[in-house]
């Protein structure tokens, strides 16, 4: 069996009917990032995506999933067969990940979002179905859809189903605790580190990988400093900060008041929200023409602008 | 004034020789040793590694800087001519063609590797720099740039950006498109913008994503933040022999079932492993109907478990042989095999045309079979080498071009090579693109609203068409239409 690029899916037409061509509209997930992208102007429309796994090939590792779908559910599902995918775990659907495009803070050991999604169907500003991208990992048959979409926030589509790239569950993973090695050495010793979360006191670090490979990985850590075996850590909290890691040296200097830093990676969650500069002028005016082609009447979730945190 | 005739208009009606305003614009702009307008060069720049021809180039440009590239931008403005950027020139799918005389904007001479900045895991390099030398040059600092064609000796990290190139070792790392941080690109308006960032979630639409792979139809790179993967302290490299294609197929679609995902995963036919043989001696079997090789890297720590894991599963599909690479020396001599395979055809006809599509893995098999079929029926010669982990295939059909009607047969061969890929649920294309070659392919994978959903993407950063006109989507289109202007009218830049 083989996924092939557009089987008709009744499901995905009748969201495309009640997406429609004329109104205000937005899709809702579980409304776990709802906030992202700034308030919807009052009066939208709310819709929910189709939900359901079409189609899973743990040989290929790829699964064909409806936008509503829990990641939560696809999880489940995937681990059955020992593969899990880039998506953040923290309560909401696949097409709420996507179209916000966040990575879960794990990242170093799953993936980031964006490489993920290999395919994407959504309904236009016009109500028709569109597919970009395509089941294969490996493609470059056209513009990228799926990486435009993918991080959109729904202001230029609204994802219906997506295909994803599945990623095998490591044969061990261990998080481990410090309170006196130094994060950033523990980044430069290992030679395909885990996350690393550090709040300025405490760093817990992931290994994984084959139990030999994790061991060894132990060894080299204890020149470092002491490490004790901790449960895995709950998704951090707060503001998102996005930084080039070398920033993270420096974490003082960036005024984020409480923090936890994924050292290596750059993401900060936060006390203070982030004050970004806005873009520059000719990537803003690529931005203004993106927005009109997909979205001439400024119907698709109106008030959520990209970028705003 | 309808769409054609705009671009006849772009085309203009200069000659070749200096006291054409449009040359003289841009000697202006440049130094005038660095735009060339002889016909060596012109007709040299008109073609691609691809066996495309038809292209006519206008004024070549040799800019240094990204200053001079907005320069050059500007001057194609007031002239109203399209741009194509251009590298190595070793695209396969004719992206590089310039249509309609357009001036070619050659990078290859911004080839500085700038700032090495480990702790953003970030090189920034120039887009003419050649893929092999940045591996080399980070080589002894510990990292190497991942993706690796099999051009890599020529080919640039601006045609990489463009094709989102790949590589037998993407199977593991993945394609340019995971180690690209941000590239600096002057859009087709003339203006300098950063796309990306190294920070890993940038603001705004991910333009840096959709730009990679964009086949130079969105601008031009002018510096480019490339990753910086950190060398593996352990590799092992497998060889393994079967008696069919059929049971390497299986075995790499098992290997992946297994949870495996190794480094590099590559399978070469039996003809193809004769020729490189006779070629390099890179100690291939030549009584195997098909090798595969596959690399395992990571800490010397559990290596092993998969190395052992991999010759089981080949062994349960039948493997005549399984050889671990002893030493470097002989991986060295392995990978030499693999890489110059193309080179290696030379000694059994002049000519060849290298295919690239992508099919499910667990169709390779069914799919090879047909088209080996395919070969007979049109009395040609096809040999397989391939990038089997991904299911990327590339079926390489060898000819001599002096045989009459050989040509026919050759792209009628392809065609089909294409609709069975694409019936096995397969795609276009794996990494060298659609540029003038698959056009007309496109409609079976998209319809006419998902062609025109990339046409808005392309609008949204060049609604003129200024950049690569002609390429990707198919006649009807917008920008594709220029696609007539390849007979360029007689007395102008033909």
């Amino acid at each position: 069996m083989t996924a092939t690029l557009r089987n008709h899916d009744p499901a995905l037409d009748e969201f495309a009917r009640e997406v429609g061509s004329e109104g205000a509209v937005s899709i809702a997930g579980n409304r776990t990032r709802w906030d992202v992208g700034g308030p919807l102007d009052p009066d939208t429309r709310v819709l929910s995506a189709p939900t359901g796994i079409v189609e899973y090939i743990p040989e290929e590792m790829i699964v064909t999933v409806r936008a509503g779908t829990s990641v939560e559910e696809l999880h489940r599902t995937l681990a059955e067969r020992g593969q899990w995918t880039a998506l953040p775990e923290r309560g909401g659907t696949v097409g709420g990940a996507v179209a916000v495009g966040q990575n879960d803070f794990r990242r170093p050991a799953r993936g980031d979002v964006r490489s993920a999604v290999l395919q994407v169907r959504y309904v236009s500003a016009e109500g028709t179905l569109i597919t970009g991208g395509g089941p294969t990992v490996k493609n470059v048959s056209g513009f990228d859809l799926p990486r435009l979409i993918t991080g959109s926030l729904g202001t230029l589509g609204c994802i219906a189903e997506v295909i994803l790239r599945t990623n095998p569950i490591p044969a061990t993973t261990r998080w481990l605790s410090s309170t006196n090695a130094d994060p950033f050495a523990i980044h430069a010793a290992l030679l395909q580190p885990g996350p690393i979360l550090w709040d300025g006191t405490t760093t817990l670090v992931m290994l994984f990988g084959h139990e030999v490979a994790v061991a060894a990985d132990i060894d080299r850590l204890r020149s470092l400093g002491t490490f004790d075996d901790c449960a895995a850590p709950s998704a951090p909290t707060g503001h998102r900060w996005s930084v080039p890691p070398a920033a993270l040296s420096d974490v003082a200097a960036l005024n984020t008041g409480a923090f936890v830093a994924e050292i290596g990676v750059g993401i900060v969650h936060a006390e203070q929200p982030q004050s970004r500069p806005p873009l520059d002028a000719g990537a803003l005016l690529i931005h203004e023409r993106m927005k009109a082609e997909f979205d001439p009447t400024a119907r698709l979730n109106p008030g959520r602008t990209v970028g705003v945190r | 004034m309808s769409l054609l005739d705009r671009f006849r208009d772009r085309v203009g009606s200069g000659s070749a020789t200096s006291g054409d305003p449009l040359v003289d614009d841009l000697r202006a702009v440049l130094s005038p040793d660095r735009v060339k307008t002889d016909g060596a060069q012109r007709s040299l720049l008109g073609k691609d590694a691809s066996v495309f021809d038809g292209g006519s180039a206008g004024p070549i440009c040799y800019p240094i800087s990204t200053n001079e590239v907005v320069d050059i931008m500007q001057v194609a403005q007031r002239h109203d001519r399209a741009v194509v950027p251009r590298g190595a020139g070793t695209g396969l799918a004719g992206g590089a063609i310039p249509l309609g005389a357009p001036i070619v904007v050659a990078v290859t001479k911004m080839r500085s590797i700038g700032e090495i900045d480990e702790a953003n895991g970030v090189a920034w390099v120039e887009p003419g720099v050649i893929n092999l030398d940045l591996t080399r040059h980070l080589t002894p600092l510990g990292y190497h740039f991942a993706p690796d064609p099999s051009s890599q000796q020529v080919c640039t990290i601006g045609g990489n950006v463009a094709n989102n190139s790949g590589g037998p070792h993407c199977l593991a790392y993945g394609v340019t498109n995971s180690h690209v941080a941000a590239i600096e690109i002057v859009t087709p308006s003339g203006d300098v913008v950063m796309l990306g960032g190294l920070d890993p979630e940038p603001d705004g639409y991910d333009l840096r994503g959709i730009f990679i792979g964009s086949e130079g139809t969105l601008g031009i790179a002018t510096k480019v933040a490339v990753r910086l993967t950190k060398n593996r302290p352990a590799v092992r490299t497998l060889l393994l022999s079967f008696a069919s294609v059929r049971d390497a197929a299986n075995t790499v679609s098992d290997v992946i079932a297994a949870g495996i995902v190794p480094a590099a995963m590559e399978v070469m036919d039996q003809r193809i492993t004769e020729a490189v043989e006779n070629y390099v001696g890179a100690g291939y079997p030549t009584n195997a109907a098909a090798v595969l090789l596959a690399e395992v890297d990571g800490p010397e720590e559990g290596i092993d478990i998969d190395a052992d894991r991999i010759a089981e599963i080949g062994r349960a599909n039948n493997a005549t042989m399984v050889r671990v690479a002893a030493d470097n020396t002989e991986r060295a001599l392995l990978w030499k095999g693999r890489k110059t395979a193309f080179g290696a055809v030379a000694q059994i006809a002049p000519d060849y045309y290298l295919h690239d599509t992508v099919v499910p893995r667990s169709a390779l098999a069914d799919v090879l079979d047909e088209i080996y079929a395919i070969a007979d029926r049109h009395d040609l010669l096809i040999m397989n080498v391939f990038h089997a982990g991904d299911g990327n295939l590339h079926p390489l059909i060898v000819f001599d071009g002096r045989d009459e009607g050989v040509l026919e047969r050759v792209h009628a061969a392809g065609g089909e090579i294409i609709e069975a890929s694409l019936a096995a649920g397969g795609v276009l294309s794996g990494e060298h693109g659609i540029g003038v070659e698959k056009q007309k392919y496109m409609d079976r994978l998209f319809s006419d609203a998902d062609l025109d959903h990339q046409n808005r993407l392309r609008r949204a950063f060049d609604p003129v068409c200024r950049a690569n006109p002609g390429k990707i989507l198919p006649m009807g289109h917008s920008c594709a239409d220029i696609q007539q202007l390849r007979s360029v009218p007689t007395g102008v830049w033909g």
